[in-house]
């Protein structure tokens, strides 16, 4: 991947809802090797600007960038650099976490053997449950299936709704060390999340994380 | 990259349908009854069984093809899925063409193979069940491809089922007429032939603009 030298940039996006607007000027940019936190109170629209940035809703003024050009000029290039995690988290309750994560892979036209979707599952600490219908796994866990996408995917470009949610301690640890090996390497990340959150290199080394607060419009007096 | 994500979802899609049995089992088993069924109601007259077997076979497989429609994109839609398919680099229309393909092959091949058995039980000829079949053949991808956008544009809406059956039954009627007409007109000693060419002749451009139509309506629904 050529992520040493990605640029991704929010300019002005708007989004309302209904007559309510909801958000508006919001204008962000990463580059190779930065992370960024989205932070916001509830309601104010962060899942809305995340699904704006990937693409699956218009925005209502503004545009996103990829290396320069709008998304909207080569948007399959744009999806081929981008990994996304809403918060549904596109797993078939009736397939295995090894099926899940193989079929998932081919529909976002990579491949993915099954020694490597194995290794992922291990990292997440899911060795010897890949075989396991998802419905019988707790929430957690199917969290971390979800998660085990990330180390499978060779997109620079990580946009990630809440991905903290429901892990237990561990869990939280090695996903940060997965956020952290990404940067490292030159990718991007943009997430939200309520907690603070610090990212390590693996020598311990602190990597920066900024944060971007969404702050909603100031309701007007009705007259 | 395109073919594999493909093969993907619709090894996906037959994977699930073996394993949620009940699901795909319940419309082939309406047809079965509705067929069965009629003979018992009617009687053992079988100048009126063999008059009336085309259109009852038909209408079977029709109802039984819309009962399965509506579960094509709800799943997907509610896990997250979708999205992802959305966000997929791979053209849209060709992985929800996997989809209705892999819908074709639960919901409509077993119709097709069942109906000369059903037929039996009308006493038609081998001549007539032979035409039946065939006009099964051709007929049922049209109802999953025309359904599909069906399915796509009441996706998410409160009471789409019903919406579904108005906005598509009407769509199902000229696929009815000559399908069950090719029966009939074979039996008379006028020849299936124009019927076959009619129900190609809506046949392929259903192929054709369904999946780009269908995603269409599930980018909007998306939103």
């Amino acid at each position: 991947m050529d992520a040493h030298n990605s640029m991704f940039e929010v300019k002005d996006l708007a989004c309302s809802r209904g007559n309510k607007p909801l958000f508006e000027a919001v204008s962000f940019s990463l580059k190779s090797g930065q992370a960024l936190h989205l932070e916001g109170d509830n309601g104010v629209g962060k899942t809305s600007l995340l699904r704006m940035v990937c693409g699956l809703s218009p925005a209502d003024a503004g545009e996103v960038r990829w290396q320069g050009q709008p998304v909207q000029a080569d948007p399959s290039a744009f999806r081929a650099a981008l990994f996304y995690l809403g918060h549904n988290l596109s797993l078939k309750e009736e397939l295995s976490a090894l099926e899940n994560l193989q079929a998932d892979a081919a529909v976002a036209g990579r491949t993915l053997t099954q020694e490597q979707a194995l290794v992922a599952l291990a990292r997440l600490g899911l060795r010897g449950r890949e075989h396991l219908p998802l419905r019988v796994m707790s929430q957690g866990q199917k969290r971390r299936t979800a998660l085990a996408r990330l180390l499978a995917s060779q997109a620079p470009l990580w946009v990630l709704d809440e991905p903290f949610v429901a892990l237990d301690a561990k869990a939280v640890d090695g996903l940060r060390s997965v956020l952290a090996g990404h940067v490292a390497q030159g990718g991007m990340v943009l997430f939200t999340s309520h907690q603070p959150i610090t990212l390590q290199r693996a020598d311990g080394a602190p990597l920066a994380v900024q944060s971007y607060r969404l702050q909603s419009v100031p309701q007007k007096a009705r007259p | 990259m395109n073919r594999q994500a493909f093969l993907a979802v619709l090894r996906r899609d037959l994977l699930l349908a073996l394993r949620r049995k009940s699901e795909v089992l319940t419309a082939v088993f309406f047809f079965v009854v509705v067929a069965a069924l009629f003979p018992l109601g009617i009687g053992p007259e079988l100048n009126t069984l063999r008059l009336v077997a085309p259109g009852v076979l038909w209408v079977g497989a029709l109802l039984s093809s819309m009962l399965a429609l509506q579960r094509l994109f709800e799943a997907d839609y509610r896990d997250g899925t979708l999205e992802q398919m959305a966000l997929s680099p791979a053209s849209m229309p060709l992985l929800v063409g996997a989809k209705m393909l892999a819908h074709w092959l639960v919901a409509g091949v077993p119709l097709v193979l069942l109906a000369p058995v059903l037929g039996l039980q009308f006493d038609l000829s081998a001549d007539a069940l032979l035409t039946l079949t065939l006009a099964l053949l051709i007929g049922t991808p049209i109802l999953s491809l025309v359904g599909g956008i069906g399915a796509a544009l009441t996706l998410g809406v409160r009471g789409g089922g019903v919406l579904l059956s108005l906005l598509v039954l009407p769509l199902f009627v000229p696929v009815l007429v000559f399908g069950a007409g090719a029966v009939e007109a074979q039996a008379s000693g006028l020849g299936s032939q124009a019927h076959f060419s009619i129900l190609m002749a809506m046949l392929l451009p259903a192929v054709f603009f369904s999946p780009w139509a269908c995603s269409a309506a599930l980018r909007i629904a998306l939103e």
